[in-house]
């Protein structure tokens, strides 16, 4: 295999401590040395890294290929180019495919497609339960051994706690992570909005931020219980942050993510009825943004994802609350992250941290790090560039993002997946 | 971006899908022009040639006898050609969507919409996509706003008030469900009234009510006392069901209108109600038929606010004859 030298970037390995200019080699795939030139090393290709920054793949912790089942929306080859384009090298893949990740047979067929878009680290997260229709458990240990990295229940509610008390104690059985969506649909029916000013004025079904803080809350009373280890998805709130951050401080094994959009947007962007930024759940007011970043920058939350959702066209035209919920955001996580680092005193080695080694960590993956002897899963990203969110920039099917037609700063220029080099950006003329 | 779909350049109004965004000058130039279309009902020739050529189309996704009448009347009186649909039964249930029914629409070259649907923001929806020649009258979508109505009764009350400044109003009942409450609370803000009272149990007001401009209330005592007009809204039977009230009678008991409640309002008090009136659940048949009762104006003004919102939006599409 090839061997490589990244020159002159700037290393951002959080896992290591390293923040320096230096020299990357690669050699059979992994990393051989960095800050330092490997012995005897002659590389057959250098990439010049000046200005910029090297830093380890993206660890994506969500993100909808929309394949099987939604292929009007986008594909496995479709999504896995805009996540290389991204810098995004291992992603998981939440199990409300169409059919649903409940069986081995649909973890081998997305393997297989995986494979064959030479993009093998797709990581489906199995149905915690059967169709996840939420009342009878799914064959969690057939899933593992098919390559389920966890278990997870989407966006679906379960019938009764009773129900999730079980899974996780099954789950625990064989040491499977939960992936939980804290929402209690009893509390959120057929809301499109958050439950504050903005839904009020405009006569939207709200949702309560009690919605996601109740589920949450059960959850980690039944983590306790059952001692099935805790991952929450996508919070959205401060009482979510408050009780987490309790829960952490108790001494409970709890890690949570936020998706990027939350850290930007609050419920005053969707006005007046913009359904690009309808998602769920739902974005909060300023107050709930704060206490994400501040819950990111103190710890309480553990990574930042993507969240993925590219949708066709007419999912996103129709009256705000009958339009389908979700953005398109590989593409744009890097620019958002970065944007963060700028304004809101997260350091950028932090940050990246919450892209790579702590999402990694949390799944149990080696990945994240650029260690020597691992893996060469590397994004080279120029912090400085300037590029419009527009078709010519742009590789996911879905466009339904809030940032269509703006400038972004901060763009990935090479991807290397296991010491291959796998994308390259190219500047138009 | 409300104000900006609403307007044309030159600050006319273009759609008319929300009082939102809509300053205090042309709300009364909407109320002016009423008044000069409310005497025409009484003449011998009920039309004006300004809309002659005009096609105007109904689009009810919901139904509602009342409105779309009203709106078929004003639209005749101003020479239109309409043609009401009710979609409801129609097209998008056999699974055309919302999109492919306005641009068949468009397809005949037709002038004006005016739509009513079941969902917030769907008047919206319809103006962002139509042709640019084609105007959008919002009459009523899901929760959110009912503009001609509020517009009417802003007609009603000023017909009785003379002006709003000092004026303080009650709205009682189910706001949250409530896009006629959402576009008058709007509404009364912008013409500048001194107060505007929300008197409701906590089940059905808007998590943020205080966000609005209002002042909420629990007790109809209190919330009436010394006001100038008190607003009814319609209680739906379905409200039983999902666990918003117990049952119509302890609803009537704490917020129905009765003779009793109302002396706590000013002497000239007037009272007034979107309709359809479920009598002896939110307001007691003594009051709706009393001498404070304004319920029926209130639907004769219909006639003229809409004539006078149909023809001000056409006219700013240059369109007008």
């Amino acid at each position: 295999m090839t061997k490589i030298l990244i020159n002159n970037g700037r290393i951002i390995d959080p896992a290591n401590n390293i923040d320096a200019i230096g020299p990357v080699c690669i050699a059979d795939g992994k990393i051989v040395s960095v800050l330092e030139h490997a012995a005897d090393f002659t590389p057959e290709q250098i990439i010049d890294a000046s200005s910029q920054i090297v830093c380890p793949g993206f660890v994506d912790l969500s993100v909808r290929l929309r394949e099987p089942g939604h292929t009007q929306k986008g594909n496995i080859l479709s999504e896995t180019r805009a996540a290389l384009s991204a810098g995004v090298t291992s992603l998981c893949l939440p199990p409300d495919t169409k059919p649903c990740i409940d069986s081995p047979a649909v973890v081998e067929f997305i393997k297989d497609k995986a494979e064959k878009a030479d993009y093998p680290q797709i990581h489906s997260i199995g149905a915690l339960t059967q169709r996840l229709a939420g009342s009878e458990l799914s064959a969690m240990f057939a899933l593992k051994q098919a390559g389920c990295i966890a278990v997870s229940n989407a966006s679906e509610p379960l019938g009764n706690l009773l129900i999730l008390r079980r899974a996780m104690e099954y789950a625990a059985t064989h040491d499977l992570l939960l992936m939980y969506r804290a929402n209690e649909a009893a509390l959120s029916g057929k809301g499109c909005a958050h439950e504050g000013a903005v839904a009020s004025r405009y006569g939207l079904p709200g949702i309560p931020e009690a919605a996601e803080s109740i589920a949450l809350a059960q959850c980690l009373e039944l983590a306790e219980l059952t001692g099935c280890r805790v991952h929450i998805s996508q919070i959205s709130c401060k009482q979510s942050v408050i009780k987490l951050q309790q829960a952490k401080k108790y001494g409970l094994n709890v890690t949570a993510d936020v998706a990027i959009h939350q850290l930007h947007l609050t419920e005053d962007n969707i006005t007046p009825f913009d359904s690009n930024y309808h998602v769920l759940p739902p974005l909060r007011s300023a107050i709930d943004r704060q206490y994400l970043r501040e819950g990111l920058v103190n710890g309480t939350i553990d990574a930042i994802c993507s969240d993925h959702q590219p949708h066709d066209l007419d999912a996103k035209l129709g009256a705000f609350p009958e339009t389908e919920a979700g953005v398109a955001a590989l593409e744009t996580l890097l620019p958002l992250t970065l944007a963060l680092t700028q304004q809101h005193r997260i350091g950028l080695s932090q940050a990246i941290a919450n892209l790579t080694c702590k999402p990694a960590h949390i799944l149990g993956l080696a990945s994240g790090v650029l260690t020597p002897g691992s893996a060469a899963d590397v994004c080279i990203f120029d912090p400085q560039a300037n590029w419009p969110v527009n078709r010519d920039n742009w590789l996911s099917a879905g466009c339904n993002t809030p940032y269509w037609q703006q400038t972004l700063t901060g763009r990935v220029t090479h991807t290397l997946l296991a010491g291959k080099p796998v994308y390259r950006l190219v500047e138009l003329p | 971006m409300t104000r900006h779909i609403q307007l044309t350049e030159q600050g006319k109004l273009k759609h008319f899908l929300t009082i939102e965004g809509l300053d205090k000058e042309l709300l009364t130039e909407i109320l002016d022009t009423a008044e000069s279309f409310a005497g025409m009902s009484e003449h011998q020739v009920k039309k004006v040639p300004l809309l002659r050529g005009k096609t105007i189309v109904n689009l009810f996704f919901e139904n509602s006898t009342r409105t779309r009448t009203t709106f078929e009347l004003a639209a005749t009186r101003l020479s239109a050609d309409v043609l009401s649909m009710n979609i409801a039964t129609s097209a998008t249930s056999k699974g055309e969507s919302l999109l492919d029914t306005i641009h068949n629409l468009e397809a005949m070259h037709v002038d004006m919409f005016v739509v009513r649907h079941a969902l917030s923001g769907a008047a919206h929806f319809i103006a962002q996509h139509t042709a640019p020649h084609i105007s959008v009258i919002n009459a009523g979508d899901g929760q959110h706003a009912h503009p001609t109505q509020a517009m009417l009764d802003m007609f009603t009350i000023r017909q009785h008030k003379k002006q709003f400044e000092g004026l303080k109003v009650a709205i009682v009942g189910d706001i949250l469900h409530s896009r006629v409450a959402r576009s008058q609370i709007l509404a009364l803000n912008t013409l500048g009234v001194a107060e505007v009272r929300v008197i409701a149990p906590k089940t059905l007001l808007p998590a943020q009510v205080k966000t609005m401009g209002v002042i909420p209330m629990h007790d109809m005592d209190e919330g009436l006392d010394d006001v100038d007009v008190v607003i009814m809204l319609r209680l739906q039977k379905e409200r039983m069901n999902s666990a918003f009230l117990p049952s119509e009678s302890e609803f009537f008991r704490c917020f129905g209108l009765t003779e009793a409640k109302l002396k706590r309002a000013k002497a000239d008090a007037i009272v007034m109600h979107p309709g359809p009136i479920n009598r002896g659940v939110e307001i007691a048949s003594s009051v709706a038929d009393g001498p404070q009762s304004v319920i029926l104006q209130q639907v004769s003004n219909g006639v003229a606010v809409r004539m006078a919102i149909m023809s001000m939006a056409m006219h700013s599409q240059g369109g007008a004859a």
